[in-house]
């Protein structure tokens, strides 16, 4: 581990890992990636926590992210400042919350970020059609959409609001037999 | 009293102000209490606050003259300050003279206080309690904060606040920790502490470890991101194989191929282990070795070569009961770990049969596969995702669209008639061959071709009937599900009826082996007895025993079955790879390369790259398997063998995926069928124990091979042993239990079990249901009750809790100096009722059962968590009983 070990100082790697769901061998390798990104911008030396972030376009042409429909809404869920550009922490954050490890309720909280468009805590008509036309490429005509919305909105919301809750969500994808297997990045 | 604890922690930040702080703390505490607690304990608190400030006003003023030193250890102060106390006060009721001097020769440096404040504890007669309390509530924090740490990773906050708040609670937890051993035991305590965390750090580095050891990880995640997750399944239930196949070798290997190489006797010693003459010139020609025939077949590989010594070597090692016992444990253990990894398969997905539900749901939200990290998948994604959505939208617009149902049944019905027909076909097909087969072994001189003739037929069986049963059900219209399943059942039942009908092919040549045993058995003796008898009447010297080699033997069935799995097992490896590498590889060089002098697009049209076919491959991994299991017991070099057609395998097959096949065009999902697989699985491994089984039990084994040669049935080694190496008891224990008037009431007693164990879990589920639908009614009473009443509040309720959480700190302000809390902290406080990142409090406070439902862990936002972050839980709802009580 030697010369791995002055990236970061060893209480850091410690934190890193009882915050995340990383062993120490993977926040580095997480770490060479990030710095990957962006090699100019992003430090060698990160003991001393420099404020670097790595700018969305960077962060989106992952190739883990780069074809994700819901590439952008990831980078600004976990952003600091919700506008995509993130640190080498919420990079970590966002790789820990997608890792196989995370629990059901974790990932089910920030998939509900991540399909919330709007950021109004509630998944409302608009988002689902935001959802739908991001998972089909627009190939679905406007009445079928809506139509998938209403029946989405009848099937999940127990509340008859009009929207979705975080409890709706969570009381939905509880059930989801796939939700661990596919909300998951390996990296 | 955790306002206290708080104000402990920050005293190393904000020297000056401590005391006063200490003051209203302590004043405020037994408030808190006062209030949630009942009156009867009030005086005595009260009565404790002068005393405690007091005290602690002296101890400011020690600090005050210890100032200049005491800045350089301001982190272990409060700790000691603490202890201390607790010490003091619990002195007071003892002998306080001698402890004194214990304590100071403790805490050396700090004897300028030491006096003064013991003499106030004593003069405060109720200071033991409250210690006392302190205490338990110290404890308590110390191990919320424990758990906070160790929960850490899975709370939806933000990194930054994730470290700050473990910073927190580590350094809280460091500083308290040493303060909780009572008494004497504080060594202990602190000692043990230090082993726990060294025990949590071992912990991590073993897991690190650990999941370094994990093979070909790097491997499986390159191709989940190509190909998504159903074919990734694939290579990780490959990888399970290999780990499952290596304890399996470890047991054959460790057990009985090496004590019976190592302490067994030599090869050439006794005939059984020699190869005979009429072989022998030919023995080690590669042909003859490629049929593990000649010295292969009389090696440790097989059954045969193991000899009926009860014991061998120094170490009285009972090779007979080993291999008998390694036989059965090989099947105890494939038994167990299928079925655990069932079970933990299936814990994973909780209510299945709610998945009806939410089809659209479902669909919208956990139809996109994170995994995918190739444009390729992801459009072939995309449109299998429109795809399922028109369907689903489809199906419900018109549910019963059976236009001629008539048609559809005929076709069904046909196709499955035709379906039917190949089976049979190729199981009777496979019979001709064996039994063609048996023809060919009698004569000499046969063809490659002719020696070979079974297994090439049954890779080849396996090779386009697949194919076929997918061209035939096309017929039948049915939905590409449900195809998949039908398609897996078919070829299931054309592997399995093979693989039986090879099976019982196979039992008619041991019958008949079995059959001319006896003849051979008395030519045996015959022409040993005509050997001695011939030594020329010189009974003094006797005649050297016959050359191993020259001594007529019998047929050794279970060599001849172990030898036909063997050749199975190659076979079909050899046919694996060569289809892999002609079907998949040259057919994406030719499509490759030969696309630009081509007169249509070879990448688009006709031959295009080969698709990974999962479902094909996993079958043939499950029934390669079966055969391991069923040959191992008279093979045991057969799981070797696999062992290392499975690491080949993994790097062929990851190679040939990655270099010459395309992403499904269907992408499905792996999850559902993992216990699909794992049923298959199991399955086999049942059916291959009953022909094991059958011949363990009711066949006599081979009078001149093998360990258990000489007894009337293979079983019968398990007598002996407990005959001989058992006490008497033990022995007549087991009569006992063996006997059938035992073993049918047992088993009654177990199907009876079965049966009440499945009828409670029958009632369980259903009290389950019944529960969640009663849950579902009460919250949507609830919602509706709450959205009227939360409407009319919801414009007033913001200012509400900010209201509420500011009285709660005027609460404290008032008996505080105006400094104690920094502004920086009011903010925090209430940004924290604002939520972070989200602008709607009003939907927080009008569903405060909202944060509850997110699980182990609550979101960052409760509504009473009007506190700073920092405080201690107890802090943190004492403080939120004031701030609730308006709602009230």
């Amino acid at each position: 581990m030697g010369n791995k070990q002055t990236v970061f100082t060893h209480e850091q790697l410690e934190e890193y890992q009882d915050c995340t769901f990383f062993t120490r061998k993977e926040i580095m390798r997480l770490f060479y990636r990030y710095q990957d990104l962006a090699p100019q911008l992003v430090p060698l030396d990160y003991t001393t926590c420099p404020e670097v972030k790595v700018p969305y376009e960077l962060i989106s042409s992952m190739p883990e992210l780069k074809d994700n429909p819901f590439r952008q809404r990831i980078a600004q869920v976990f952003s600091q400042d919700g506008d995509g550009h993130m640190t080498l922490e919420n990079f970590l954050d966002m790789f820990s919350v997608m890792s196989e490890m995370a629990p059901r309720d974790l990932k089910a909280y920030y998939a509900f970020k991540i399909y919330d468009f709007n950021n109004d805590d509630y998944i409302c008509a608009w988002d689902l059609e935001q959802t739908v036309t991001r998972l089909t490429r627009g190939e679905l005509s406007a009445e079928e959409v809506t139509l998938v919305c209403e029946k989405v909105l009848d099937e999940a919301d127990s509340d008859h609001d009009g929207r979705l809750s975080l409890e709706d969500f969570q009381n939905m994808i509880l059930r989801a037999p796939d939700f661990l297997s596919t909300f998951h990045i390996r990296i | 009293m955790s306002r206290q604890l708080k104000s402990l922690e920050e005293e190393g930040d904000k020297l000056a102000r401590r005391p006063s702080r200490k003051q209203t703390s302590t004043a405020e505490c037994p408030q808190d209490k006062h209030q949630a607690q009942s009156s009867q304990k009030e005086p005595t608190k009260c009565s404790s606050r002068p005393g405690s400030s007091r005290k602690r006003q002296m101890g400011h003023g020690s600090h005050h003259k210890g100032l200049q030193e005491q800045k350089t250890c301001k982190v272990e102060r409060p700790s000691q300050r603490l202890k201390k106390d607790r010490r003091t006060s619990l002195k007071e009721q003892r002998t306080p003279p001698k402890k004194e001097k214990v304590v100071l020769r403790k805490e050396t440096g700090k004897q300028a206080r030491k006096p003064r404040s013991t003499s106030l504890a004593s003069s405060v007669s109720t200071g033991e309690s409250l210690s006392e309390e302190e205490l338990a509530q110290i404890l308590e924090q110390v191990e919320e904060k424990k758990k906070l740490i160790t929960t850490m990773r899975s709370k939806p906050w933000p990194m930054a606040e994730k470290l700050r708040e473990l910073r927190e609670a580590q350094a809280f937890v460091e500083k308290y920790e040493g303060a909780l051993g009572k008494g004497k035991g504080k060594h202990l305590y602190a000692y043990r502490m230090l082993m726990a965390k060294k025990w949590i750090k071992f912990k991590r580095d073993f897991d690190n470890f650990k999941t370094q050891c994990i093979p070909w990880e790097m491997k499986i995640k390159d191709i989940e991101s190509h190909f998504g997750s159903s074919v990734a399944s694939y290579f990780i239930f490959l990888r399970w194989m290999y780990g499952v196949n290596l304890v399996l070798f470890g047991l054959i290997f460790g057990l009985v191929i090496i004590p019976e190489v190592l302490m067994g006797m030599p090869y050439g010693s006794i005939p059984r282990k020699t190869v005979p003459r009429a072989e022998e010139e030919k023995a080690m020609d590669f042909s003859v070795l490629w049929d593990f025939e000649g010295y292969i077949k009389y090696s440790a590989l097989f059954y045969g070569y193991y000899n009926n010594q009860r014991t061998i070597g120094w170490l009285r090692y009972r090779l007979p009961m080993a291999y008998f016992m390694v036989g059965v444990s090989v099947f105890g253990y494939s038994l167990m770990i299928v079925i655990r990894s069932m079970a933990s398969n299936s814990q994973g997905s909780t209510g299945e049969g709610e998945s009806d539900n939410f089809t659209f749901s479902f669909k919208m939200f956990t139809s996109w596969d994170y995994l995918i990290g190739n444009s390729e998948t992801a459009d072939n994604k995309y449109v299998s995702i429109t795809t399922s959505f028109k369907e689903s939208i489809v199906d419900e617009q018109e549910s019963n669209k059976e236009e001629n149902i008539h048609l559809t049944r005929f076709l069904r019905v046909l196709a499955n008639f035709l379906i039917l027909c190949c089976l049979c076909g190729s199981g009777y097909l496979i019979y001709f061959v064996v039994k063609r087969s048996q023809e060919f072994s009698k004569m000499q001189n046969v063809s490659w071709y002719e020696r070979n003739e079974v297994e090439i037929v049954m890779s080849l069986l396996g090779m386009f009937c697949p194919p076929l049963f997918e061209t035939i059900a096309a017929l039948e219209n049915y939905h590409p599900r449900t195809g998949l399943k039908w398609q897996l059942g078919r070829i299931f039942a054309l592997f399995l009826g093979n693989l039986y009908t090879f099976l019982l092919a196979l039992m008619d040549d041991v019958h008949l082996k079995l059959s001319n045993e006896e003849k051979i058995k008395n030519i045996t003796h015959w022409t040993l007895f005509n050997y001695y008898n011939s030594s020329g009447g010189n009974e003094s010297v006797p005649r050297p025993p016959p050359h191993p080699a020259d001594v007529p033997r019998g047929s050794c069935w279970e060599t001849a079955v172990g030898i036909e799995f063997m050749r199975l097992t190659v076979s079909d490896m050899l046919v694996t790879y060569l289809t892999i590498l002609v079907g998949d590889f040259l057919r994406a060089c030719f499509v490759r390369f030969m696309n630009h002098c081509w007169c249509w697009d070879l990448e688009a049209g006709f031959p295009s790259y080969a698709e990974f076919d999962i479902s094909g491959n996993v079958l043939g991994l499950i029934f390669n398997q079966g055969m391991i299991w069923m040959g191992s017991f008279y093979a045991p070099g057969l799981v070797g063998i696999n062992v290392l057609r499975l690491l080949t395998s993994m790097y062929f097959q990851c190679w040939a995926v990655m270099s010459s096949n395309v992403p499904h065009e269907r992408v499905f999902k792996a999850s559902r069928s993992n216990n699909f697989y794992m049923g298959l699985l199991l399955l086999v491994l049942f059916l291959s124990l009953l022909p094991v089984a059958y011949t363990v039990m009711s066949l006599p084994p081979s009078f001149d091979c093998g360990p258990f040669s000489g007894k009337n049935r293979m079983y019968d080694v398990l007598h002996e042993t407990i005959e001989n190496d058992f006490p008497k008891f033990l022995g007549k224990i087991f009569a006992f239990l063996a006997n059938p008037g035992l073993i049918i009431p047992a088993i009654l007693l177990m199907f009876l079990a079965i049966y009440y164990l499945n009828s409670v879990s029958k009632s369980l589920s259903r009290a389950n249901a019944q529960l969640r639908k009663k849950i579902q009614a009460l919250r949507e009473v609830e919602k509706n009750h709450k959205s009227i009443k939360g409407r009319a509040i919801i414009t007033n309720s913001e200012d509400t809790v900010k209201n509420s959480s500011k009285n709660a700190t005027q609460l404290q302000l008032t008996k505080e100096e105006p400094t104690s809390y920094s502004p920086g902290q009011i903010q925090t406080l209430d940004k924290k009722v604002q939520g972070p990142g989200s602008s709607s409090t009003n939907g927080r406070t009008s569903q405060p059962t909202n944060p509850h439902l997110v699980g182990s862990q609550p979101p960052r936002v409760t509504p009473d968590s009007g506190q700073p972050q920092s405080q201690t839980y107890s802090g943190r709802s004492a403080s939120g009983k004031s701030i609730k009580r308006p709602h009230n």
